[in-house]
């Protein structure tokens, strides 16, 4: 009983400190890096303490204690409940997504069966998208109660859009749920072990379109249109500062966490590494005695998951850095006369196969 | 944890109707949803709340509030004014009315009391499958036609104004 407890406390406190305390952060350094190496330029590399930069890696504590120490401003006229409501609403549900995604398999230590996901939920992926479709909440509402035209244009932009999206990235995955036969995100990892059931072999279309279906929920370039910074000065969140303004892009980047860890759990097998199974890195650790192994592939299999996660998140950034933003109407026809057909499309043509 | 979810239901749904403010009453309205999952969760429900959530909370919701936004309703007395009391006492009346059967009926029936650990795999996402194309099959068909009606006439109503 109380190990279990331990167990569960541990598990909430290490993803909520990566998230929130590694990837949240160090993203918002890791992304204008990347832009600048992408642009031929420096990038961030000034901040600095007694003279060490660091490559930049202290902008993140700066841009914090800036932010911590900045006016929060509310306009006037604005609805100040649903104004100071909006971000939380935003970030919670990018938080409490992650809890349903396993970060390694089961393991049996010293006698105590250690399930690596927060919350192991029969429904699974689908919580995932509940908590999801209410992100839209925290955007719409900020963009409303700032009674900025503006904000409001995004707001209208961002359900628009969001709702448009959240239809055919639904249909996207069905196609990986009917091969894996389960919504629960452990049984889906657990049967990746093999690298050819890799869910990218299997539902390669699924894949794309999910792909751009998440990229489009999160409003990244090219799917940036709610907050367009060209057209409508920073769409939702024009009006917001201090850290009602930062809670803002670590929603963002808590939802690109969040995007990674179902694609890899859906798409790039969990926590497996490829040609080697579990059984494998037991026999290789097994120098460590029974126990010892078994921690040792646990510690393996999360560094692998971890490292995937990374991947995608550098993919996501690469997406964004590299193509320019749809038009409205462009965006519109894309989510609903392509992706969404081609998503029923992958879905009859998966049945077709899984029933011959 | 019943009372709470239970007692944050019947608030925010009072909340809801007496809110002047439509975009507050739809807010009201989404935790009222929000407990509603919280309550099916309780009943072992898992697959429904979840579906609850992405439905009404996370789509339906999402398009009232825009269509609120888009027009900009302001707060203003309701349109019927004039019938104004006959209509809440009628008002009254009716929910009272059902009120009471409703009572009678729990009332009367020996509900059993809550299974311990309930029917095995009862409210997971199979068990719930299995009874849809089974037992519930012809219900199930004549609802997705339904939709699939409303969902031409949609189109074909949006399509005529466009035209």
């Amino acid at each position: 009983m109380i190990a279990d407890l331990i167990e569960a406390v541990a598990k909430i406190l290490f993803i909520f400190g990566v998230n929130m305390g590694f990837f949240a952060p160090v993203l918002g350094w890791v992304e204008r890096k990347q832009s600048a190496v992408m642009q031929d330029r420096v990038g961030a590399n000034r901040a600095d303490i007694f003279g060490f930069t660091l490559i930049g890696l202290l902008h993140p504590v700066a841009d914090t204690i800036k932010l911590l120490t900045k006016e929060d401003f509310i306009p006037a006229g604005a609805n100040k409940l649903f104004h100071t409501l909006a971000p939380f609403i935003t970030l919670t549900p990018a938080l409490i997504a992650f809890s349903v995604i396993p970060f390694g398999g089961q393991y049996e230590i010293y006698g105590h069966t250690i399930n690596l996901v927060i919350a192991d939920l029969d429904v699974g992926i689908l919580f995932i998208f509940a908590f999801a479709s209410l992100s839209i909440y925290g955007v719409v509402l900020g963009g409303w109660s700032s009674n900025n035209n503006w904000s409001f244009l995004g707001a209208m932009r961002a359900s628009a859009q969001m709702l448009s999206y959240e239809v055919a990235m639904g249909l996207a995955i069905i196609g990986v749920i009917m091969v894996y036969g389960s919504l629960r995100l452990t049984d889906i990892g657990a049967m990746q072990e093999n690298f050819f059931k890799w869910g990218i072999f299997l539902q390669p279309i699924g894949f794309i379109l999910f792909i751009a279906c998440a990229t489009a929920e999160n409003k990244r370039i090219p799917f940036d249109i709610p907050e367009a910074e060209t057209e409508i000065v920073a769409g939702y969140f024009t009006e917001y500062s201090s850290m009602k303004f930062i809670m803002f892009w670590m929603a963002e980047f808590l939802e690109m966490i969040t995007i990674a860890g179902i694609i890899t759990t859906l798409f790039l097998g969990a926590w497996h590494i490829p040609f080697i199974s579990s059984k494998m890195l037991l026999s290789l650790f097994s120098f460590a005695g029974a126990n010892g192994a078994t921690i040792l592939v646990m510690l393996t299999n999360i560094a692998t998951f971890f490292t995937k996660i990374i991947f995608m998140i550098w993919f996501q950034m690469t997406i964004r850095w590299t193509l320019p933003r749809f038009r409205y109407d462009q965006m519109m026809k894309l989510g609903w006369k392509i992706l969404l057909p081609l998503s029923l499309i992958n879905i009859f043509i998966t049945g077709l196969v899984l029933l011959l | 944890m019943f009372y709470i979810l239970g007692a944050g239901a019947v608030l925010s749904a009072l909340s809801m109707v007496t809110n002047k403010r439509p975009v507050s009453a739809a807010m009201s309205l989404i935790v009222t949803m929000f407990c509603l999952a919280g309550l099916y969760v309780l009943l072992d429900a898992h697959l429904i709340a979840a579906l609850q959530i992405i439905i009404y909370a996370g789509a339906i919701m999402v398009l009232f509030l825009f269509v609120i936004m888009l027009l900009n309703i302001q707060e203003k007395e309701g349109r019927l004014a004039g019938h104004k009391i006959f209509l809440q006492f009628s008002g009254i009346v009716i929910v009272g009315y059902i009120f009471i059967k409703v009572v009678k009926l729990i009332g009367g029936s020996n509900l059993p009391a809550r299974m311990e650990g309930s029917i095995k795999g009862f409210g997971t996402t199979s068990a719930v499958g299995e009874m849809l194309f089974t037992d519930f099959l012809l219900p199930f068909e004549i609802a997705s036609v339904l939709l699939l009606a409303a969902m031409v006439g949609a189109v074909i109503l949006a399509k005529a104004k466009i035209d």
